[in-house]
């Protein structure tokens, strides 16, 4: 018999005689507070920071006036042509070490957590959001739920190769509990609330 | 209704000013107790260190002396726990279950079947409230700090209503004392190193009296103390409730 | 190999590094009481957790069915192992099938259990752990003494002296800023240069056939996407049944094992892109024995936190290597005799039963009362010293019996009072560091006999 043989029937023998029932999520994540403001509260305690912008020239000139525009930003937006590239998506995925700056769109955000969750089709490629030195993510306003319930409602049966949801910069506490921003993936994280 | 006290071999022999109080309080508060004369050890030091199968004399034992009793009370927290989760007897595990419903420690049996909410008394002194940890996280004598759920205390209810008692707030409010049965010679370095730190945090608040419903934590925060020579003293809740 | 005592009271020698140990844990159990008690759903959120994975396990033959189909639907490869020497030697089949010798890591104590590096490092391959508690053990050939935090044993001084052999920091540079900055750099090229990376698996969905690593510092992120293959390794109790069922266990993971809301990066894996490979390796190694102890199954609810090691003060004051075990504290007391009874039979007496453990368990696994039952167990296959069952059995022929009970107390008062050195003295742990409690003339039952005659005598009298 093979391992996996083996091991099914192992656990065949072994699992308890009935099955318990899965319990009801419905009484979850109904808790009531102002969405927005607690998204914004959140993300600041996790290391990210914010700003509300009505649209996509508004998040230009908050670039341009904030961030190194010469040195290599990135985008999967269109509209932010003007100050960063488009058309890397086809490229080696280790030609992105010298990003210092990547901006995509969430689908949509979390109150609960300041987390923002994207996936494969919005990325380019899948490491854009991990390997530059910033992150800025743009989210619609309306897109923000409560908590991580919801979120799932959300994403349903969402077809991805990949997903992820994204908390503020990369962070590590190993070295005796002292919270660093930047460990291995963005040293910073720029949430564009729009809308 | 007829109540059966339930001493604790540690107790009996070494710390009998202990139960006498609970005795006198038990007597105060209006109860027909008495004190069964055979009675010997819960089995809890076997119990735990993975000898339960040698406690069958001594659940034999203590269901001969108690089977007669209503309810059946003990100052300890720990003892109460043992005998509810595992007093058994194979030829008669009826009788055995009715009286393990039917044992209480001293601070719960007073709130909840004698239903008095406090106790008039005084004792004008700066006292830490050591919660043992078999009463608060297994019989839910009070809550636990690990828990998001509402404040409780049954023995601090009881104590609200002593002049002059100062409860003192701890760092750790539930930490464990280190005692933990044969834990305490078998990790000993652990053991009295988990003793010196409960006492630390005592210490921290200048209280004068360490108190708590379970000797056997008060035993090793008291050894701990006398060896560093300190002032602060041991008293059991049954003594400060009966007015020592 | 020491039992846990004596590794404990090694560790206690440095009584200052100590109580910095217990602090800093207390520290992490403090971030999560205040994050759970910000969610007024906690409560029930553990008991909901608690129930799916109790479902999980009692349907985990079917659930494993149902992921393997949707995995491979999805182009994911998976594997089978049924103990710790297949899994190794799956991995490595499957960096020798590429040709490749060098591999990139994150956070498995799955692959710490299977002894996975010293595995691969044996058959020539280089492997650097990423996660940088992870970094900074690997460097000082240690093992992490935490499952979340491996290098909480360590201070910053230590970490600084460990890079400036390595990596060539500053000398005497502590700050942790600047030192994970180095640790950035140095592993940056790890990640642009490593084609094959390994992670582990925190959730995997029978539902969907995808998997989930959760991490802080992006390290699993960085390692997978630029590598072309990434194999995933999981113990298979990590199955959970449904996608919407990670609403549940996100929510509860982070904030019991450090008190943040969730972590940074919660990467859901479905399929492998044009050109790569995702292999899955599920294993076995001792988890179908341990779905068979009806009394200890419960343990493989286990979503690896960590919080139970936090609150332990057991734990806080010996420090992770005393478990001699890849998972310490509590959980690891309770699934480490599982494998090795023999090895592992010191450590459910490596405890108080004070219950902490059990009340911050995110799917409420009732370790003190598992602790508690192992110590039956192993005393009944006979794991424990001839010299404490004889001493058992004594104290339960003593404990039992009225008149010798009597007698033994009036004894020990006796000997306390008139010949103390007998007992207190240096063969008397008890007597290290605590005094012996006086002996009172009298016991309880002996006062009770004399004056609830008397007062009975006086009540007949009036």
């Amino acid at each position: 018999m093979s391992s996996k043989a083996n091991i099914l029937e192992k656990i065949k023998q072994n699992q308890p005689l009935s099955v318990s029932e899965l319990p009801n999520l419905g009484f979850l994540g109904l808790e009531n507070f102002e969405i927005l403001d607690k998204y914004k509260t959140v993300l600041q305690s996790i290391g990210g920071d914010f700003v509300e912008v009505s649209d996509y020239d508004a998040v230009i000139d908050f670039i341009k006036k904030n961030y190194a525009t010469e040195k290599r930003i990135i985008t999967t937006l269109p509209e932010l042509s003007e100050i960063a590239e488009i058309d890397w998506m086809n490229d080696d995925s280790h030609s992105l070490k010298d990003v210092a700056l990547t901006i995509v769109k969430a689908h949509f955000g979390v109150a609960e957590n300041g987390a923002l969750w994207v996936t494969d089709d919005l990325l380019g490629q899948k490491v854009s959001v991990f390997i530059p030195q910033y992150l800025a993510i743009v989210v619609n306003k309306k897109d923000i739920v409560s908590t991580m319930h919801q979120a799932y409602d959300r994403i349903g049966n969402q077809e991805y190769g990949f997903g992820t949801f994204i908390a503020g910069p990369s962070k590590t506490a190993d070295i005796e509990q002292s919270l660093v921003l930047g460990a291995h993936g963005a040293r910073g994280l720029m949430v564009f609330i729009m809308g | 209704m007829k109540i059966g006290l339930f001493v604790p071999c540690y107790v009996d022999q070494f710390y009998p000013k202990v139960a006498i109080a609970t005795y006198e309080l038990l007597k105060k508060l209006g109860c027909d107790v008495s004190f069964p004369m055979k009675q010997t050890c819960c089995g809890q030091p076997m119990a735990n260190s993975g000898y339960e199968h040698l406690t069958k004399d001594c659940d034999a034992n203590f269901i001969a002396n108690f089977a007669e009793f209503d309810y059946i009370v003990s100052p300890s927290g720990s003892c109460t726990l043992h005998v509810k989760d595992h007093l058994s007897d194979k030829k008669n595990e009826q009788l055995a279950t009715q009286i393990r419903n039917r044992v209480y420690e001293l601070t719960e049996f007073i709130t909840d079947i004698l239903k008095i909410e406090k106790i008039e008394g005084n004792f004008p002194h700066r006292v830490g409230l050591h919660q043992s940890c078999h009463g608060q996280r297994m019989l839910h004598l009070s809550q636990m700090s690990e828990l998001n759920a509402p404040f409780f205390s049954k023995p601090e209810q009881l104590l609200s209503g002593i002049n002059g008692l100062e409860l003192v707030s701890l760092s750790k409010k539930d930490e464990c004392c280190g005692f933990g049965g044969t834990f305490c010679v078998t990790e000993e370095a652990i053991s009295a190193k988990m003793g010196q730190d409960r006492v630390k945090d005592h210490e921290n608040q200048h209280v004068e009296y360490i108190t708590g419903y379970d000797m056997s934590c008060l035993m090793h925060l008291e050894g701990t103390l006398k060896r560093q020579k300190s002032p602060i003293k041991i008293i059991h809740i049954a003594q400060i409730l009966n007015g020592m | 190999m020491m039992d846990h005592s004596k590794a404990a009271e090694i560790f206690l020698k440095d009584e200052e590094r100590t109580d910095w140990h217990n602090e800093t844990l207390w520290f992490v159990r403090e971030k999560r009481d205040k994050a759970a008690f910000q969610i007024p759903d906690w409560e029930l959120l553990r008991e909901t957790a608690s129930q799916i994975k109790n479902n999980v396990l009692s349907n985990i033959h079917k659930y494993l069915l149902d992921f393997e189909e949707n995995a491979k639907n999805n182009g994911i490869i998976v594997h089978w192992a049924a103990d710790a020497e297949e899994h190794n030697k799956i991995v490595h089949s499957i960096m020798e099938k590429h040709g490749v010798t060098q591999m990139v890591k994150s956070k498995s104590m799955l692959t710490e259990e299977c002894h996975l590096n010293d595995y691969l490092t044996e058959k020539g391959i280089d492997v650097i752990d990423s996660d940088l508690g992870e970094r900074i053990v690997q460097l000082r050939k240690e093992t992490p003494s935490h499952i979340v935090l491996p290098a909480i044993h360590l201070k910053k001084a230590d970490v600084s002296e460990t890079f400036y052999q390595f990596l060539g920091t500053e000398k005497g540079n502590n700050d942790p800023k600047y030192l994970t900055e180095a640790a950035r750099q140095h592993l940056r090229d790890t990640f642009l240069t490593r084609k094959i990376a390994l992670t582990g698996v925190n959730f995997a969905i029978a539902e969907t056939g995808e998997f989930v690593v959760c991490t802080n510092e992006g390290n699993a992120d960085m390692g997978v996407h630029l590598a072309d293959v990434h194999i995933a390794c999981m113990g298979f109790e990590k199955i959970i049944p449904q996608r919407k069922h990670l609403a549940v266990f996100l929510r509860l993971l982070a904030r019991s094992a450090t008190g943040q809301p969730i972590t940074t990066y919660s990467s859901h894996f479905k399929k492998p892109d044009d050109g790569k490979e995702i292999h899955l390796v599920i294993v076995d190694n001792g988890r179908s024995t341990q779905l068979g102890r009806e009394d200890f199954r419960s343990s493989l609810k286990c979503i690896r936190c960590g919080a139970c090691m936090n609150t332990c003060p057991v734990y806080r004051r010996s420090g992770g290597h005393s478990y001699h075990n890849a998972v310490a504290g509590p959980i690891g007391s309770i699934l480490a005799p599982n494998l090795d009874m023999s090895k592992n039979a010191d450590l459910p007496f490596a405890s108080t039963l004070c219950g902490s453990c059990t009340n911050v368990c995110p799917v409420k696994i009732d370790i003190h009362v598992q602790l508690y039952k192992w110590r039956q167990k192993l005393v009944k296959e006979g794991y424990t010293p001839k010299s404490k069952t004889l001493m058992m059995k004594g104290m339960s022929a003593v404990l039992s019996n009225p008149v010798i009970f009597n007698l033994a107390g009036k004894m020990g008062r006796f000997v306390l009072d008139k010949m103390p050195g007998l007992v207190s003295n240096g063969f008397n742990p008890w007597y290290k560091q605590r005094e012996m409690p006086a002996p009172p003339k009298e016991s309880f039952r002996e006062w009770y006999q004399k004056n609830s005659i008397a007062s009975k005598v006086r009540n007949n009298e009036q």
